[in-house]
C-alpha cells in the first residue's frame, strides 16, 4: 500500500479504488440504495446495501446517512427498521417526510435505487436490555414507530407487548398493516390513536389504557412535548427508571444574541444568530465541520473554543474562553454568544 | 501598460461614482443568481471532470508501461499531458478557490485538496487567493505582475537584468510549477532580506521540498521503474507531460493579466476602495480567451478570466453562462471587454515581455538610422549607476513626448 501511495500521490490509491468499488472493505463507509418502498403517502423505507465494513446494528439503533440533496452533502439520523438476518445483508431505514424537511422529502419522494449514500456505523441507546423484559410498553407517535418496528421485527421473544401509537389517521400509520397483523396474530396488543378525529392521548389516558403500566418497561419515541409529558407522569408515579425515551433533534430552549464566529485555521468568519447551532451556521458558509448525532450526545462535533463565548441551546448555559484557552465545545448544540474564535 | 491613474485617456473617466456602485450592484445580482441555482447539475459536472481525469491518467500510465513501443509512447504522453492539464486547471485551481466547497463533500473541498504540482496547496492558496485576487494588478502590491522576475508594466522601474527577461520568462514557462512553488514560498524576497533562517520560512520551505520530493519520485522514479525495461522512455514521457502542462498553464496565466491593453492600478488608488471599485478593477485588470468548449475546460475556464476575477468562488462551469451578461454590462458602461483567441493573447503577452525588457521609450525611439547611438544609451543605462539610469530614462521619456507631438502635428 505504501508503494501504491508513492505512485498515486497527491491522490490516494483509495481514490482510484473508489471508482471501481466504493463499497469495498477499507473504503469510507458507504451504501447503495437498492430499493425504495413507499409506506404511507409521506413515508418510505430505503433498502441499502452497506459497505463491507458495516457492523451489524442492535435493533432500535439509528444510523447517520449522508445524502447529496441539490448537490449538497447533508447528514441525518434515521432508525434502522430491517431484520438483522436478511439473507442479502442489506439494511433498511424508514423515513417520514416532515414539512419543509429538505433531506426527508428528498429521500421519500425523489431518491432512486442505485444512489450511493454515505453512512456512519449504527449507534444509539434506544435498545432492549438482555434478557428482554417480560412485559414491555412502547409509546410512539408519527415516525417514532420506526425504532420500535426495528425492535418488534427482531425480538420475536417479546411475549407481552403493548404498542400505543398515535398518527393523524389510520392511513398515516407507518407499518399500519404489519402492526395490525401482529395484533391479529396475538403478538402485540395495539392501541391506535387517530388524532385527527380522536385528539391527542395524554399520559393519564395512556395509564388508563394500560392498567399494568407500572409493571412494564416502557420505551417512548415521538415529539418532544409527548416525551416530556410522559417523563413527568412516570416521575410522579415514581417509576422514572422504567421509562426510556428517544429524541431525534435537540430541543432549543434558550436562544440569545449571536455573534461573529471565526475559524482560526481556515480563516473563515461568519455571522451566526443566537438560535442557530454553530455547526449549522458553519456548514451553511461552506466550512467542512466534524459532525455526529447533531443532538448533543455523541461528541463527534467537538472543537476547541479559543476565545469568546457560546451558549448551550438546551439550557442556556454560557461557556467562555479567555485568549489562549481551548475549551472543548459541542458545535451542534452551541450557538454563538458574542464573538468567538474556534480552532478549526 | 501604465497605471490607469496616470493615463491621459483614462478609460473610466466617464463613470460617476454612482455608475460604479450600480455596476457593483448588478454584479452582486449576477453572482446571487448563480448561487441561487447551484445544484445537482453542477455537482455532477465536477465529479464527471474528476472521473474523466482519473480515467485518462490511469489509461495513459497503463499505456506508458509499454513506452518502448513508439505509438504507446506518443499516445501515453499526450494522454498524460491532457490529464495533468485537466488536474491543474479545471480541477485543482478551481477546487482550491473554494468553488466547490458548497457541496460539503470532504473529498472535493478547498481545505482538503492537494494537487499534482510542486507548490503545496496551502501555500498557493495564500499567495494566489489572498494576495493576487485581492490586490489584482495593483503595481507594488500584486506580485503576480511579473512574479518578481519580469517587468510587465511601464511603472515597474527598469533594471539591467530585465534585458534577459525574454529568456528567463521562457525558462520559467518550461519549469513553471517550480517557479510557482518558489514564488509562493517568497523565496527570492526572503533571500534578499536575508531571512532564510526564520523558522516559519524554514518550515514552509521544508513542506515545499517534501512535496517536490513526492512529485519527482512519482514521475521520475516509481512510474519509470514500473515500466521495467521501458524505464527511460517512461521517464521521458513524464518529463514531456510536465513540460507540456507547464507551458500550457504558463500561457493561460500570461493571457489573464499581461496582454497589451489590460489595466494596472496605483497603490494609493485602492485606499478605501468600495465594492463597486473593486469589481471595476477586476473588470479592467483581466483578459479573456475566446474559443471552443474544449478550450474553456483545458484552461480551467480561466479563458473567462474576467468572470473568474469578478467571482473567484463561483463554480467554473457557470462562467460561460454569465459571460454574455457581463459583456453586456461592459458595453452599457462603455468599458473594454478584453477578449481574443489564445495565439493572439499569448503573442500580445510575449510582445509586452520583450518590449518591457528594454527601458521605457527605447524601442519607440529607435530606428535604423539612430541604432548605434541608441545602443550606446542602452549600454550606459545597463552599466551606469542608478543615477545615470534615471537621467537617461528622463531623456528617453522626453524624447517620446517630442516625437509624439511631432507626429500629431
Amino acid at each position: 500500500m505504501r508503494f501504491a501511495e508513492l505512485a498515486t500521490t497527491p491522490l490516494l490509491p483509495a481514490d482510484y479504488l473508489d471508482m471501481v468499488n466504493p463499497l469495498r472493505a477499507g473504503a469510507d463507509l458507504r451504501g447503495r440504495i437498492v430499493a425504495v418502498h413507499p409506506e404511507t403517502r409521506d413515508a418510505a423505507t430505503l433498502v441499502i446495501r452497506p459497505g463491507a465494513d458495516w457492523q451489524p446494528h442492535v435493533p432500535g439503533q439509528w444510523v447517520r446517512i449522508g445524502v447529496d440533496v441539490d448537490g449538497v452533502r447533508m447528514w441525518r439520523a434515521y432508525s434502522l427498521t430491517s431484520h438483522l438476518d436478511r439473507p442479502d445483508g442489506c439494511i433498511a431505514v424508514t423515513v417520514k417526510a416532515i414539512p419543509d424537511g429538505k433531506v426527508s422529502n428528498h429521500l421519500v419522494h425523489r431518491t432512486r435505487p442505485g444512489t450511493l449514500v454515505h453512512l456512519d456505523q449504527a449507534t444509539g441507546e434506544f435498545v432492549l436490555p438482555s434478557p428482554v423484559p417480560g412485559k414491555a410498553l412502547f409509546v410512539t407517535a408519527g415516525s417514532g414507530i420506526t425504532p420500535v418496528m426495528g425492535i418488534l421485527r427482531n425480538h420475536t421473544g417479546l411475549t407481552d407487548v403493548v404498542v400505543v401509537h398515535s398518527a393523524p389517521t389510520a392511513d398515516d400509520v407507518v407499518f399500519g398493516a404489519e402492526l395490525r397483523e401482529l395484533a391479529a396474530a396475538g403478538r402485540i396488543r395495539l392501541v391506535e390513536q387517530h388524532t385527527d378525529t380522536a385528539g391527542m392521548l395524554d399520559a393519564a389516558a395512556i395509564a388508563d389504557l394500560v392498567p399494568d403500566l407500572a409493571e412494564r418497561a416502557t420505551w417512548a419515541c415521538g415529539p418532544v412535548g409527548m416525551l416530556e409529558a410522559l417523563e413527568e407522569h412516570w416521575d410522579a408515579a415514581g417509576i422514572a427508571d422504567r421509562l426510556f425515551t428517544e429524541r431525534f433533534r435537540p430541543t432549543v430552549l434558550v436562544a440569545g444574541e449571536g455573534g461573529t464566529v471565526t475559524f482560526t485555521r481556515t480563516g473563515t468568519s461568519l455571522e451566526a444568530d443566537g438560535a442557530t447551532p454553530i455547526l449549522d451556521a458553519a456548514e451553511e458558509a461552506g466550512v467542512l465541520m466534524p459532525s455526529g448525532c447533531r443532538m448533543g450526545i455523541c461528541f463527534g462535533c467537538v472543537l476547541p473554543l479559543r476565545e469568546g463565548a457560546v451558549r448551550d441551546l438546551r439550557n442556556g448555559e454560557v461557556t467562555t474562553a479567555a485568549p489562549g484557552d481551548g475549551v472543548l465545545v459541542q458545535t451542534c448544540i452551541s450557538a454563538a454568544a458574542g464573538a468567538c474564535d474556534i480552532d478549526h | 501598460m501604465t497605471v490607469l491613474q496616470k493615463k491621459t485617456d483614462n478609460p473610466i473617466e466617464h463613470l460617476t461614482p454612482e455608475d460604479i456602485e450600480l455596476i457593483g450592484k448588478e454584479l452582486d445580482d449576477i453572482r446571487q443568481s448563480v448561487i441561487d441555482t447551484r445544484g445537482e447539475d453542477d455537482a455532477r459536472y465536477i465529479r464527471k471532470v474528476i472521473d474523466v481525469h482519473r480515467k485518462i491518467e490511469l489509461g495513459s500510465r497503463a499505456v506508458l508501461l509499454a513506452s518502448g513501443f513508439a505509438p504507446a509512447f506518443v499516445v501515453g504522453t499526450i494522454g498524460l499531458s491532457v490529464a495533468k492539464i485537466l488536474e491543474n486547471m479545471e480541477i485543482g485551481h478551481n477546487i482550491l478557490h473554494g468553488q466547490w466547497d458548497w457541496m460539503r463533500d470532504p473529498k472535493i473541498h478547498s481545505t482538503t485538496w492537494e494537487w499534482d504540482m510542486a507548490s503545496p496547496a496551502d501555500q498557493w492558496k495564500h499567495s494566489h487567493n489572498e494576495l493576487h485576487h485581492t490586490y489584482t494588478n495593483v503595481v507594488g502590491k500584486d506580485n503576480d505582475l511579473g512574479y518578481g522576475i519580469m517587468r510587465v508594466d511601464e511603472d515597474q522601474p527598469w533594471q539591467p537584468f530585465h534585458l534577459g527577461q525574454p529568456l528567463w520568462s521562457f525558462i520559467n514557462a518550461c519549469f513553471f510549477e517550480y517557479g510557482i512553488a518558489a514564488y509562493d514560498l517568497e523565496l527570492a524576497g526572503t533571500i534578499a532580506k536575508k531571512r532564510t533562517g526564520d523558522p516559519e520560512f524554514r518550515a514552509r520551505a521544508k513542506a515545499v521540498l517534501r512535496k517536490i520530493g513526492k512529485q519527482v519520485r512519482k514521475d521520475y522514479v516509481i512510474h519509470p521503474l514500473l515500466s521495467g525495461p521501458n524505464f527511460l522512455p517512461t521517464l521521458a514521457a513524464n518529463f514531456t507531460a510536465n513540460l507540456v502542462r507547464n507551458l500550457w498553464s504558463n500561457s493561460v496565466i500570461l493571457c489573464g493579466h499581461f496582454p497589451e491593453g489590460v489595466e494596472t492600478f496605483e497603490k494609493k488608488s485602492i485606499e478605501g476602495e468600495t465594492r463597486g471599485e473593486w469589481y471595476l478593477r477586476q473588470m479592467l485588470g483581466s483578459a479573456n480567451i475566446s474559443g471552443s468548449k474544449a478550450m474553456h475546460i483545458l484552461t480551467g475556464n480561466l479563458s473567462h478570466q474576467i468572470e473568474h476575477h469578478l467571482f473567484p468562488d463561483l463554480p467554473s462551469n457557470r462562467y460561460a453562462e454569465i459571460a454574455p451578461r457581463i459583456r453586456d454590462l461592459f458595453d452599457r458602461y462603455g468599458l473594454n471587454y478584453h477578449t481574443a483567441p489564445l495565439p493572439q493573447q499569448v503573442g500580445s503577452a510575449w510582445h509586452k515581455i520583450i518590449r518591457l525588457s528594454l527601458p521605457n521609450g527605447w524601442l519607440e525611439l529607435t530606428n535604423r538610422r539612430n541604432l548605434l547611438p541608441q545602443l550606446a544609451v542602452l549600454y550606459k543605462m545597463t552599466t551606469g549607476s542608478p543615477k545615470v539610469r534615471r537621467t537617461l530614462q528622463r531623456k528617453l521619456t522626453a524624447g517620446v513626448r517630442l516625437s509624439r507631438a511631432a507626429a500629431a502635428a
